[in-house]
């Protein structure tokens, strides 16, 4: 006979304001196997947990149902207090009456009622649910970073230097992401090769690390503590044992028009070579896209000057399989590019450029050594208009997010054409300025005070060209929305920082879930912020939300600790809500007919064939046969058995059924 | 005359459509009361005479939610579950249930907006189909 | 499918040549415009500034009246009333509440079948636009949408609101090669016409300004009120500028015409204030690649870049 405790949490006001928790625990206490029924304030606290905890004892509960939050939040506080107490976890159920019921409905009857609903149905299923053992699976001591910008960077070392296995995994030749293209960083104005170079090198030397550079992640499988990795190496063209990285071949190439991605499209690049000087590796690809052998069949100039031999025209790609633990995914942001903007000629005008094109024209190591001279021209810019928000904060424009980076860096900008063009006159055009963070906020008066950058607070209207000149309309909103116009002969869109274009596809191989605006998704925005929903995958960086520098190290860290936590144990524990084939006692043996439908159906190739075999060894009946280790717990199975062979544990056919049949006021006459 | 209150059971994954319903309540937005949600790991795993079994129960309406197409947690657990539904639906007419008491639909983890529209448009939806009698019928056939 | 036409008050009064220029072209393709029966005001600029269910009434009675007569679409060349009549099916068709409000005011049940379709819209369909020039009209022009027909961009869902290209391309189709320049959409005075002539001279000479530095032979607009502003104005302009302009505005339908090779009465060309006489002496530009290059197929929005020039 089922001895059901049930426990209604008034959340503070949470439930408690528009649902009439007294009743819920009064009308609780009569539904038939409930021997325990209360309401308290906190049930999450310490004291609401002894309640649940001395109820168990003193009542010897045989099921626990809390009706409080989404079991997404507290279920594992109130399973850990179950087996605290004694009572296996998997006999505590959460019904959701806040999530699903206070937060969303009216103060009043029918919310109540609901209510009440809410925790019919789950004592019906948990006077179904059956004592669980937890899976323990092994830990592979390899963490799989992916993207090897300055937070794959960062947490690669540190797992590294934690003592466990890194496999970086980074798509473009060189790593180093964004940060390796910025010129200075704010609020400090220290250059950003300096800091970020020598933790390429450490990365390229650590003896933990494992670097597939111009490589992709091809898929992934597995779970927690157990993925396998399949990663695309893309072919470089060229042997890299041999490569001595001198550079001769990317000297001696005879195509040198193409844009160079390092450079924003501002530099020019041959077909082979190294992304930018402090390359990591420091070896060249060759680009076949452009490249003139590939195109027309002749040229191999590379390959007669190459003085170890090393270039090889035919290298296919690689498939590398690697087994892996945990993965962090720090594959960074993308910028708005052109056509988002038509009404500001951007992608018409060459000297309307973005915020990481005027990164390469500051950058000492840039397509004009640092002068900031404007594309078209090449002329120094007597004006130049910077124009912060260009999309983000524009819901007209489908970006409703602030991209958090452009205020601080259109400072720095404006502040470095003052510091390079002395008698420049940069005019910023902003909505507000953001500038929280460490010494931010006197970065951004530094710029206006020190350095005479005029801010102009008021949005930018359209951007056209007349006379060499471009015309920028805008209105001044602190001078009673005074239309503004500005010559200039340079404008700067601090443009929408946007997740990667292949975030998406990316996301679907991991199964971690994404925003509406494509950014990888926290498993909690404030207390699990650098975890997905899916166990061992971790985030970090900016493929989360825009984020600068500082906040992508911590991010990178925070990830990295979590991959030790993780790696410390040797042994993992599962939950058990696995499929189960049926078994019993001869001469039935199972009732599964072995059709095997659930085998082709199973994502996770985790249902084998058994044989049946009787004392004499004559195979009685081959059966399926759920792998533990692998099965994830879809239920796909399930749903497909036509004899109900096979069933999940945690939502079996018994629990679900007597949910429905609960809800509908009908289940309990068997009680 | 009093407005006809439908009973409408939610069958809906965890990972997605179950998220997207906390985050409707973690943004305050209001929804009809007539909806209470039955969780499952996937839509993969629903059986669907569970709807059947609804409808005997005296549901007035079914809601079955899960990831996008290609987003599901576990790969494909939706796509089963959306052919299932296209079978299923020959299936309802058959047993003269109006096929607009059944609403297949995708809510991801971030659209508690959409969850909330949901809700509202089945129950209005079902309210103009009026309660659902024909379940004792059903039962007569043997399937309650 | 039945396409009714809603003239509104301009149509008939100032910009009659507008109507004019429709009709006959429409009489060419051997399209059918029955007026939308028993027409009134949309209520213009005025009525939504002083009473938002007057705004809302005095539209939906006329689309009622469209769809009464079983009229899928109703054509509405003046961008005003297209305004006024888009955000009223928009309005009525968003909230259950108001539009049974808004129909018993206007004793009709406004159902929001019938779509509203603008000029360009419905030049846009014409399949075989480019079979039909006879004349093609091989010149440099400056598409002048102006701000009513493309905003607010999420209501009337038509081309993209910053740099639209549909009458762009339609342009192009009729042999013409439309200038790229920066004031398509932007603001001619308006409703300011009478009021404030001083506020239309200035920007409607801006307008006109950068039109003509960019070499444009004459300036193609869609809207009764712009019209009236760079044509009927052209003396507070020129006064204001201090220099003359010779640029005619003529309206999208009476280019239509003309490439069709109708008769410049027909088409109401001899009404400007502005003499469009230069459009009728031999053309500019080659016009061979324009009535091939562009067809009706693309969809609003994912035109070829406004930079785009052919060789």
């Amino acid at each position: 006979m089922a001895r059901i405790g049930v426990f209604v949490c008034h959340c503070g006001e949470n439930i408690s304001a528009t649902v009439d928790v007294a009743r819920v625990a009064s009308e609780a206490a009569k539904i038939p196997g409930v021997v325990h029924s209360v309401d308290y304030k906190y049930m999450c606290s310490d004291p609401g947990q002894q309640l649940v905890k001395a109820a168990i004892q003193e009542k010897g509960l045989t099921g626990v149902v809390v009706a409080a939050c989404s079991p997404r939040m507290h279920e594992p506080t109130f399973r850990r207090a179950c087996a605290e107490a004694g009572l296996n976890p998997f006999l505590c159920e959460m019904a959701n009456i806040r999530e699903h019921c206070s937060w969303v409905h009216e103060k009043g009857e029918a919310t109540t009622h609901k209510a009440i609903d809410i925790v019919r149905t789950l004592v019906a299923k948990v006077k179904k649910n059956r004592a669980l053992q937890p899976i323990k699976v092994p830990v592979t001591k390899t963490a799989l970073v992916l993207g090897g910008g300055i937070a794959g960077i960062q947490a690669a070392l540190d797992i590294a230097n934690a003592g466990h296995k890194v496999i970086l995994v980074e798509k473009e030749p060189s790593i180093g992401g964004h940060m390796s293209q910025l010129s200075e960083t704010f609020p400090t104005l220290d250059c950003s090769q300096c800091i970020l170079t020598p933790r390429m090198v450490e990365v390229a030397q650590h003896p933990n690390i494992t670097l597939h550079s111009y490589s992709e992640l091809e898929g992934l499988d597995g779970f927690i503590g157990n993925f396998k990795a399949r990663i695309r190496r893309k072919a470089r063209s060229l042997d890299e044992k041999l490569c001595t990285g001198c550079g001769l071949c990317t000297q001696k190439c005879p195509l040198r028009r193409i844009p160079s991605e390092f450079d924003a499209g501002l530099g020019l690049r041959p077909a082979i070579y190294v992304p930018f000087p402090q390359a990591v590796p420091n070896k060249p690809v060759i680009d076949r896209e452009h490249c003139t052998y590939y195109r027309t069949g002749k040229c191999r100039l590379c390959e007669k000057v190459c003085p170890t031999q090393a270039i090889r025209f035919d290298q296919p790609d690689e498939i590398v399989e690697a087994d892996v633990g945990a993965v962090v995914v720090a594959t960074g942001f993308d910028i708005k590019h052109a056509d988002f903007f038509p009404e500001y000629g951007y992608g018409k005008y060459k000297d309307v450029i973005d915020g990481l094109q005027f990164e390469r024209l500051a950058s000492a190591s840039g397509p004009t050594l640092g002068e900031i001279r404007r594309p078209s021209d090449g002329k120094v810019p007597e004006t130049v208009a910077f124009i912060a928000c260009a999309g983000s904060r524009d819901p007209a424009k489908g970006i409703e997010y602030c991209s958090k980076i452009c205020c601080m860096y259109t400072a720095k900008h404006a502040m470095l054409y003052r510091h390079k063009v002395h008698h420049g006159r940069p005019v910023v055009f902003y909505m507000d300025i953001r500038a929280g963070g460490k010494m931010y906020e006197e970065f951004v008066r530094r710029a206006m005070e020190e350095d005479g950058v005029q801010y102009v607070r008021g949005r930018v209207s359209r951007i056209y060209e007349r006379g060499g000149k471009l015309v920028v309309k805008g209105a001044d909103t602190l001078l009673g929305a005074r239309p503004v116009e500005l010559e200039a002969d340079l404008v700067v869109l601090a443009t929408a920082g946007v997740a990667q274009p292949g975030a998406e596809d990316l996301a679907q191989r991991l199964h971690v879930s994404y925003d509406a605006h494509r950014f990888y998704a926290e498993a909690h925005p404030k207390l699990r912020p650098v975890e997905t929903n899916t166990a061992g995958i971790f985030l970090a960086g900016a493929c989360q939300a825009p984020k600068d520098i500082p906040e992508s190290v911590a991010q990178a860290s925070g990830a990295a600790a979590k991959v030790g936590a993780l790696f410390s144990q040797s042994e993992l524990v599962r939950e058990p809500l696995i499929a189960v084939v049926d078994r019993q006692a001869p001469p039935v043996y199972s009732s599964c007919s072995g059709c095997f439908l659930c085998q082709g159906a199973c994502p996770y190739q985790a249902i084998k064939r058994e044989e049946i075999r009787g004392r004499d060894g004559q195979l009685i009946k081959t059966v399926a046969k759920v792998n533990p280790g692998l099965c994830q717990g879809c239920g796909t199975c399930v749903a497909l058995c036509r004899s109900k062979s096979i069933d999940i544990q945690g939502y079996s056919h018994e629990q679900v059924y007597s949910e429905v049949l609960a809800l509908l006021n009908r289940g309990e006459r068997d009680g | 005359m009093a407005e006809f209150d439908p009973k409408i059971v939610a069958f809906v994954c965890n990972w997605c459509t179950y998220a997207g319903a906390d985050l409707t309540g973690t943004s305050r937005m209001k929804y009809s009361p007539q909806v209470s949600v039955i969780r499952f790991p996937c839509t993969g795993r629903i059986d669907f005479m569970l709807l059947l079994k609804a409808f005997a129960g005296g549901a007035d309406g079914v809601i079955v939610s899960g990831c996008h197409p290609n987003d599901c947690h576990y790969s494909s657990g939706n796509f089963h579950a959306r052919r299932r539904w296209i079978v299923f639906r020959g299936l309802l007419d058959f047993l003269g249930i109006d096929v607009r008491r059944v609403r297949f639909s995708w809510v991801s983890a971030a659209e508690g907006a959409k969850w909330a529209q949901l809700v509202n448009e089945t129950v209005e939806q079902v309210r103009v189909l009026g309660p659902h009698r024909a379940y004792q019928r059903l039962r007569g056939l043997g399937v309650g | 499918m039945k396409t009714g036409f809603y003239p509104g008050c301009s149509m008939k009064g100032s910009a009659r040549e507008y109507s004019e220029s429709l009709l006959a072209v429409a009489r060419e393709l051997g399209r059918e415009l029955p007026e939308v029966p028993d027409w009134n005001c949309c209520g213009a600029t005025a009525a939504h500034n002083l009473d938002r269910d007057l705004a809302l009434a005095l539209p939906a009675r006329i689309l009622a009246a469209a769809e009464r007569q079983g009229m899928a679409e109703v054509l509405v060349p003046c961008a005003a009333c297209y305004s006024r009549l888009s955000v009223t099916r928009h309005e009525l068709l968003e909230d259950e509440e108001l539009r049974r409000r808004i129909s018993a005011l206007v004793a009709a049940d406004y159902r929001g079948s019938a779509r509203v379709l603008n000029i360009i819209e419905w030049l846009e369909a014409v399949p075989d636009l480019e079979a039909r020039v006879r004349a093609p009209f091989a010149r440099k022009v400056a598409c002048y949408y102006g701000c009513l027909l493309v905003r607010p961009a999420g209501i009337v869902k038509f081309d993209r609101p910053e740099d639209p290209q549909s009458l762009d391309r339609l342009m192009r189709r009729l042999g013409a090669e439309p200038i790229d320049w920066a004031f398509k959409t932007e603001c001619c005075g308006a409703g300011f016409s009478v009021s404030r002539t001083d506020l239309v001279a200035e920007l409607s000479g801006r307008i006109l300004e950068d039109a003509v530095s960019r070499g444009a032979e004459a300036v193609i607009v869609a809207c009764p009120m712009c019209h009236l502003n760079l044509d009927m104005r052209r003396p507070n302009i020129e006064k204001r500028a201090g220099r003359k302009f010779r640029i005619p505005v003529i309206y999208v339908t009476q280019a239509v015409g003309l490439a069709m090779g109708l008769k410049t009465k027909a088409l109401g060309l001899q009404r400007h204030k502005v003499s469009p006489s230069a459009l009728l002496a031999p053309a500019s530009v080659q016009p061979a690649a324009g009535a091939t290059s562009a067809s009706g197929d693309s969809p609003a929005g994912a035109g070829s870049p406004a930079g785009e020039r052919r060789p």
